[in-house]
């Protein structure tokens, strides 16, 4: 049942229900604005000249004969370009971190396939890739470090200065943990887990138009956060923040892609300071899923120690990821997390990990959607392979050591403070909504048949609504305009998410109006307050506290207007459905309009101390360092052990993000991620060959899962509220960490029967069959 | 080579221009008629998002040149509804979901409006089938299998 949005504003009460979103009926009919949409007089259009060797010394460009086609502009180099930077850092990370090398095109030597060399401007799209074809550059190939698994004993550098090619490590514990621990405990289990390549791929790709004109500059982006689209630019650029405006409407998803402005993005607003007219570039899907950046590559040892009875001693992981050529931004911090989540939603008492990032030859690392869900993946892939070992089924090991309520708050061993989070009961609601015991019924009599079912479960906690620096707050205007219409404006950065439909169910609860009364304007920085955008699964949390902190200054002055002009005190003023009423004689009441219209249109008729005008604006500062997130995920599926092919059964989520603004955007988020997990674990893999050349640039070799492949998906909802406003936690990144080891897990149980043990994503037929015929032979 | 003159009816209206051979019909539409809403996804043809009416068929507009459909009745996303009258199918896709960040939708809408034209009464199966050339990243496509079971129903409740 969807409650209609334009129905009865008697009880208006938004929060909570499935409301419509406003996004909708622009999306669904071809009137968004995505930034490929935005036409500029003049404008020019830019195509890069990317590197085809994984690593080449480039000893010259030549333009010339690019330069002589009809239409083009102009063709920049590294020589045009990267002088012109004047500090570059992002925000999350500061500007007191030893950052790793990022030039805005490429100097003296390409790094990767797909490395921009020059930057071409012409008339038309259509030309500027012709001239583009045109440009020469004369590269002395070089020995590539295609695989980050072994540079460290590679000869070459990806970049001087870097020896043995560690970009960075950190460690946290006593790092002879597992040395200690091991001789007395019952059980050791350790395995190594590699994990491929797999990628945000947002349906849009990267796209930006940059305006300079007058001394100011206009840029049109397609982000997940425009102040920091701004912030970026001003730095790179050396201009003053108010002489920027960063404008976007509607972005195509994100997932990660969209949250650091990224060489190519900086290069176009360079380049448009020297070229007469407005400067677009739109990637095309092949340089996305070559240039656009790498995550979720990497690998780790995990171990853990087990008493007799299966209770968890010890947990340690040594990690080590691939980074690329041009991490973005700073890779090392953001891979600390993989060890300090790595004990995850259970009772470890003592836990220690290292993490290496290494640097390659190949795209860059950037954020993706629970950055450091390799701690879920290496924990829960390492639990069921300990589980099978012990002769304890994977669920019931799980139960003698999940995290009960008693048990919070808790430290984790690594020192992440766990609050307001509920392991042991999204676990029993999920494995309730399966049936489990049903299920291994059902498994044992097709096993009689020849056929392999499997059940895999994957839990994880997450932090999310991080307090980090800039991330720590947000703001909120609110204006109820003379009529009583009301415009709520934040900084937005919604790529999907729903943020608009967010901030205008949140507004209408906060000031008791009727939600098609309130509208929202979101991504200019031109006019919204500072914000950071999408990201770390924050828009929730921080919204709700940023409109109700503003709504509350407003309500008070809504009341103290009608109290006035209806004689009453302040404290019998009740606000609801859009009229200000006296508490028992509901026939005295003012409409918002009407206080509206006194408030713009008679400030004379309001006593001194009362500011005329109905417009707040409002600042909110995050209560915790983080709002604990968690849910399990349980996936049943049967491998045809002939060809390998597996076929998801069923797909129940149960999770707690605290109450949910909108049931429907948080399921969404949910789903979505779910199926790019699904898709990481059995079909996606941004592939190199062993030289170094991407083998995953188009749609037909990088494979996203369709329609046809995914699962009806099943929810659980457990709300504990958080530590914020309306007790809302973050859902974006979730399923995307709890989906591929649901998915592994239930491979391998389905498998169990042949004794064979999965480390190795993705799983393909291929690989399945593979292991079958490994085990086999022995 | 010389540009080429074309005429396409574009949702009705007819629309003439001088186009280079090599311009796609994608271009076209979203260039030369304004009618941004056709999006360019991968643009070599599997992402499903710029998919138009050619005649009546589901065709990638990304993969055919504007002269090819010189001659032909094109109907793109702004002709299928407006933002104040969806169609059923742009409802049901707003009713259960369907749509996240929305840049795959126009082509999801018009696959889905060819589809249930020619499979009124589809099983969950030939849905799958039918959409497996769209690709979405947001939603899993959670919504949009129940938004096009939705629509069937409705459509079959309006017509039984």
């Amino acid at each position: 049942m969807v409650p209609q949005m334009t129905g009865p504003t008697s009880a208006a009460r938004y929060a909570g229900t499935r409301v419509h979103r406003v996004e909708d009926a622009r999306l669904l009919t071809g009137y968004g604005t995505f930034v490929d949409d935005i036409t500029r007089p003049g404008m020019l259009h830019a195509c890069f000249v990317r590197s085809p060797f994984p690593r080449a010394r480039i000893d010259g460009v030549h333009a010339t004969e690019a330069l002589a086609l009809d239409g083009v502009h102009a063709v920049f180099t590294a020589a045009d370009i990267n002088p012109e930077v004047h500090e570059l850092w992002y925000s999350i990370m500061g500007k007191d971190i030893p950052d790793t090398p990022r030039p805005l095109l490429a100097e003296g030597e390409a790094r990767f396939v797909g490395d921009p060399v020059a930057i071409v401007v012409a008339g038309s799209r259509y030309v500027a890739e012709d001239a583009a074809e045109l440009v020469e550059v004369d590269y002395e190939p070089l020995e590539p470090v295609v695989d980050y698994r072994s540079a460290r004993d590679a000869s070459e550098l990806v970049h001087e200065g870097y020896e043995k090619n560690v970009a960075g490590r950190l460690r946290g514990g006593n790092k002879d943990l597992m040395a200690e621990v091991g001789p007395s405990a019952a059980h050791v289990v350790s395995e190594t887990i590699h994990q491929q390549a797999y990628v945000a791929c947002p349906m849009e790709t990267r796209g930006i138009v940059a305006e300079w004109s007058g001394g100011e500059m206009t840029i049109w982006a397609g982000t997940q956060a425009p102040h920091e689209v701004r912030a970026v630019c001003s730095r790179v650029l050396g201009l003053p923040e108010h002489r920027i405006r960063v404008i976007m409407r509607d972005t195509g998803g994100g997932f990660g892609q969209k949250v650091a402005p990224l060489r190519e993005d900086l290069c176009v607003m360079v380049a448009a300071r020297k070229v007469p007219a407005a400067l677009k570039w739109i990637e095309d899907r092949r340089e996305n899923l070559m240039a656009a950046g790498q995550a979720r590559h990497e690998h780790g040892t995990a171990s853990m120690a087990f008493a007799e009875d299966g209770t968890i001693l010890a947990a340690n992981i040594v990690h080590t990821q691939d980074v690329g050529a041009y991490p973005t931004p700073w890779p090392v911090g953001t891979a600390a997390a993989v060890g300090m989540i790595f004990p995850g939603p259970y009772r470890v008492p003592q836990a220690a990990w290292a993490t290496t990032s290494m640097f390659s030859n190949t795209a860059g690392r950037i954020a993706y959607r629970g950055p450091w869900q390799f701690e879920t993946v290496a924990r829960e892939l390492l639990l069921d392979i300990a589980a099978r070992r012990m002769d304890i089924d994977p669920v019931e090991l799980r139960r003698r050591n999940f995290l009960a309520a008693d048990d919070l708050p808790y430290a984790m061993a690594t020192g992440m403070p766990l609050d307001h989070i509920s392991p042991r009961e999204v676990f029993e609601h999920a494995l309730e909504l399966l049936d489990h015991d049903a299920f291994r019924e059902e498994q044992a009599a097709a096993r009689e048949q020849g056929r392999y079912l499997g059940v895999g479960t994957s839990s994880y906690v997450e932090p999310t609504t991080s307090a980090m620096g800039a991330f720590g707050t947000e703001g909120a205007t609110i204006r109820v305009e003379p009529t009583g219409k009301v415009n709520v404006y934040v900084a937005g950065g919604s790529t999907g998410n729903s943020l608009e439909t967010t901030a205008v169910q949140l507004t209408a609860d906060a000031l008791g109006v009727a939600i098609e009364d309130v509208n929202t304007i979101q991504g200019d920085t031109a006019v919204t307050p500072f914000g950071l955008g999408t990201g770390g699964s924050r828009s929730g949390s921080m919204i709700a506290g940023a409109v109700g902190t503003t709504a509350r200054t407003l309500r008070e002055r809504i009341i103290a207007i009608a109290a006035h002009k209806l004689e009453a005190a302040v404290e019998d003023i009740e606000l609801a459905d859009g009229r200000a009423t006296v508490r028992g004689t509901p026939t005295a009441g003012l409409s918002i309009a009407e206080i509206a219209h006194t408030a713009y249109f008679d400030a004379a008729s309001l006593p001194p101390d009362i500011e005329p005008g109905l417009e707040a604006s409002g600042r909110y500062r995050a209560e915790a360092m983080s709002i604990w997130a968690n849910a399990t995920h349980v996936c049943t599926c049967e491998v045809d052990v002939t060809t390998g092919m597996v076929t998801i059964l069923r797909y129940i989520v149960s999770e707690d993000c605290g109450p949910m603004i909108n049931p429907n955007v948080v399921e969404g988020q949910i789903d979505g991620g779910t199926v790019q997990g699904i898709g990481g674990a059995l079909y996606e893999h941004l592939a190199y060959d062993e030289d170094g050349n991407p083998i995953a640039a188009t749609f037909v070799d990088y494979l996203m899962p369709t329609i046809a492949e995914v699962p009806v998906i099943e929810h659980g909802h457990i709300e504990t509220p958080g530590p914020g406003p309306g007790g809302y936690k973050g859902v974006g990144e979730g399923g995307a960490i709890g989906a591929p080891p649901a998915v592994i897990n239930a491979v391998a149980d389905a498998l169990s029967p042949f004794g064979v043990t999965i480390t190795d994503l993705p799983v393909t037929p291929a690989s399945i069959v593979a292991l079958l015929d490994e085990v086999r032979a022995s | 080579m010389a540009d080429v003159e074309v005429e396409i009816r574009v949702n009705g209206q007819p629309r003439r221009a001088s186009v280079e051979p090599r311009r796609t019909l994608a271009d076209f539409l979203r260039e030369q008629c304004g009618l941004t809403g056709t999006h360019l996804g991968c643009e070599h043809g599997v992402c499903g998002a710029c998919t138009v009416l050619v005649d009546g068929d589901a065709v990638r507009s990304c993969l055919v040149f504007a002269v090819q459909a010189e001659g032909a009745e094109v109907t793109t996303i702004e002709g299928i509804g407006a933002p104040d009258e969806l169609s059923p199918v742009q409802a049901a896709f707003r009713d259960h979901h369907g749509l996240q960040c929305g840049f795959c939708t126009p082509g999801f809408v018009v696959s889905v409006t060819a589809f249930l034209r020619d499979h009124p009464n589809p099983t969950d199966d030939e849905i799958r089938d039918g959409l497996s050339g769209n690709l979405c990243r947001c939603t899993g496509y959670q919504g949009i299998l129940a938004a096009v079971r939705a629509a069937a129903a409705g459509a079959q409740a309006t017509t039984g």
